[in-house]
């Protein structure tokens, strides 16, 4: 039997049906209105970029270099931010210090070792609530907390207005966010790979060290690299708990402890104070300090984003 | 259901008091074969009435079965009839799930597997298991075999014991040259004989098989149903499959469960030519299921 070719007819009619005549146009509109949502986030973030750096510019241009390495100083023209940028790494050192390890550790326990009992949920809830609270709340717990009640071992000569009560004030914040990023990296190794570790006669301690942490070991850096650089850039709690701008207590000659008993400041406050006072070369400086902000955290986004990549698992 | 007067001579179930119940109780005997045949393997487990809930849902009840030593038993039945649940039950798998409860007894080589001092991760390591998708590791090779005699303080060359579980799981020739490249690289049916060489590694005395080809093409499957009927000189292997052609080709004895009952159990040969019951020839000749 010989194939037929379709006939002129056949062909046409074919042809006009699967053109159809349905216009999507609500499908049209949505598309539009995503795109234009996207358009209008990242304008107004070219914008805030744009003037900060317009605004910092008299000085970007002319000692970027002095601007990063020179202390604060009563002259608008003389003025840098070392300390602040020095501040602030000490603060996020001592912060990584202190939240990393407890964050990791509760998360580890809530995910592989808490039985699902009505208690952990609760725990569980409880602690993505404390993700959302607002920063001033850890600010006011702080001051209570590490500045007032404890303030013979956060800093006995100055109050209680030490780098421990920021630094512990910053790791309580970032804490419930620690363990619940790592909660979710725990979850996200699978639950074959689980059985297959059991499988072979591995103790709950055995897969969890030789297989689910390492395997959830990348997004638990990457997370907790971007929740340190949230850290980084938070003000409000810091201004509760004493940061002073222009006092930075690293004179040679003092211990580590002395060092993280004394008095602090770091850059967002020091951003902060800059930007009450009036005169134009502090414009200038509070933008330039502002534009520092952002490349320092940039650079840690991209460090997370660059070790994602690379340790990124496919099941 | 088979019912049977007498219970199995190879079976040594010492009857506990505490599950002991009244009322009808299933008892499976293997048909078509001489009781001396029979009484040649030792059994290696053998169960009473077992039963386990998920939470408040009975996934399995009334379960009387033996398997015996160096034979295949197949598991076969639809969805959702319990054959796996069984399956976990007999390397305490189901420990893992939140909410599984086993009742009844379980002996293994005569020893009661729910025994509180019993330790579930001793049981594992004698009783391995092989799952229904391929799971290595994400390492190497090397790494994948390696990891269960390392956690169990195996003493001798490593390397060797390596070598020797590939070659038993007939993968050793397509991977020798890439002990150190991940697991994950090879194909479906290189993955799933190189969890089989990660069962073996151990040297375990029984291998459970969940469904081991379900995600394999006709071809890694026939190498695995190969490498099942081989290992069979060295483990006592339960399998679970949904392939009846495969039960039929691999196992000696098969069992078919239906809504988590056992309904037969007895020689493959003969449940496959002459079924007893009725449902289970309905579901071997494609009738439902």
């Amino acid at each position: 039997m010989a194939a037929i070719a379709p006939t002129q007819q056949v062909r046409s009619t074919v042809e006009l049906a699967l053109r159809g005549t349905k216009r999507d146009v609500a499908g049209r509109l949505f598309q539009a209105g995503l795109l234009l949502s996207l358009l209008l986030a990242l304008a107004i973030l070219i914008v805030l970029l744009g003037t900060a750096l317009v605004d910092a510019w008299p000085v970007l241009s002319t000692r970027v270099g002095d601007f990063v390495t020179k202390d604060v100083s009563r002259l608008d023209s003389r003025a840098g931010v070392r300390q602040g940028v020095v501040g602030s790494l000490i603060l996020i050192g001592f912060v990584a210090v202190v939240a990393l390890p407890l964050g990791i550790a509760a998360a580890i326990y809530l995910q592989e070792y808490a039985r699902d009992t009505r208690m952990n949920r609760l725990l569980t809830t409880n602690i993505r609530n404390l993700a959302g609270v607002p920063s001033i709340v850890y600010g006011i717990l702080g001051l209570v907390v590490f500045v007032k009640t404890l303030r013979t071992l956060t800093g006995p000569e100055n109050f209680g207005r030490s780098f421990i009560s920021g630094g512990m004030t910053l790791a309580v914040l970032v804490l419930p966010i620690i363990i619940l990023i790592t909660m979710e990296a725990l979850r996200s190794v699978p639950k074959s790979i689980r059985e297959a570790a059991y499988g072979v006669g591995a103790t709950r301690w055995e897969v969890v060290r030789s297989h689910v942490l390492p395997y959830a070991a990348p997004g638990v850096f990457t997370g907790t690299i971007l929740s340190l650089a949230r850290a980084f850039g938070e003000t409000a709690p810091l201004l509760l708990v004493g940061a002073v701008t222009g006092y930075l207590s690293t004179p040679t000659g003092r211990s580590p402890l002395e060092i993280l008993q004394g008095s602090y400041t770091s850059l967002p406050t020091l951003i902060f104070s800059w930007s009450r006072l009036a005169g134009e070369g502090w414009e200038a400086n509070t933008a330039a300090a502002i534009i520092v902000l952002l490349a320092i955290i940039l650079v840690v986004n991209l460090v997370a984003i660059l070790l994602r990549n690379r340790y990124d698992r496919k099941w | 259901m088979t019912e049977s007067g007498e219970p199995m001579d190879t079976t040594d179930l010492t009857p506990v008091a505490s599950v002991a119940e009244d009322g009808p109780r299933v008892m499976v005997k293997p048909s078509n074969v001489s009781e001396s045949e029979e009484a040649e393997r030792e059994v290696v487990f053998s169960t009473r009435d077992l039963a386990v809930y998920y939470g408040s849902f009975r996934a399995i009840r009334d379960i009387n079965l033996p398997i015996l030593k160096n034979e295949i038993t197949a598991l076969i039945g639809p969805s959702g009839c319990g054959k796996t649940t069984f399956l976990r039950c007999l390397n305490r798998m189901n420990d893992l799930i939140e909410g599984a409860r086993v009742e009844g007894t379980l002996l293994y080589h005569g020893v009661d597997l729910y025994d509180e001092r019993v330790d579930p991760v001793e049981v594992r390591r004698r009783i391995g298991m092989v799952f229904q998708k391929p799971n290595p590791f994400p390492k190497s090779i090397y790494d994948n075999i390696a990891f269960g005699p390392k956690i169990a303080g195996y003493k001798g060359d490593m390397d060797d014991l390596v070598e020797e579980s590939l070659r038993k799981a007939a993968l050793w020739d397509e991977v020798k040259d890439k002990l150190k490249e991940s697991g994950l690289a090879l194909s479906g049916g290189q993955q799933q004989r190189l969890c089989i060489a990660r069962a073996i590694a151990t040297k375990p005395d029984v291998i459970l098989m969940d469904e081991p080809c379900s995600a394999l093409d006709p071809i890694a499957t026939a190498h695995i149903e190969e490498l099942i009927d081989e290992l069979r000189q060295s483990f006592t292997i339960a399998i679970v499959t949904h392939n009846m052609q495969q039960a039929a080709r691999v196992s000696q004895k098969t069992a078919f469960f239906h809504l988590g009952k056992l309904i037969e159990f007895g020689p493959t040969e003969g449940m496959f030519t002459n079924p007893k019951e009725r449902m289970t020839q309905d579901y071997i000749t494609g009738r439902f299921g």
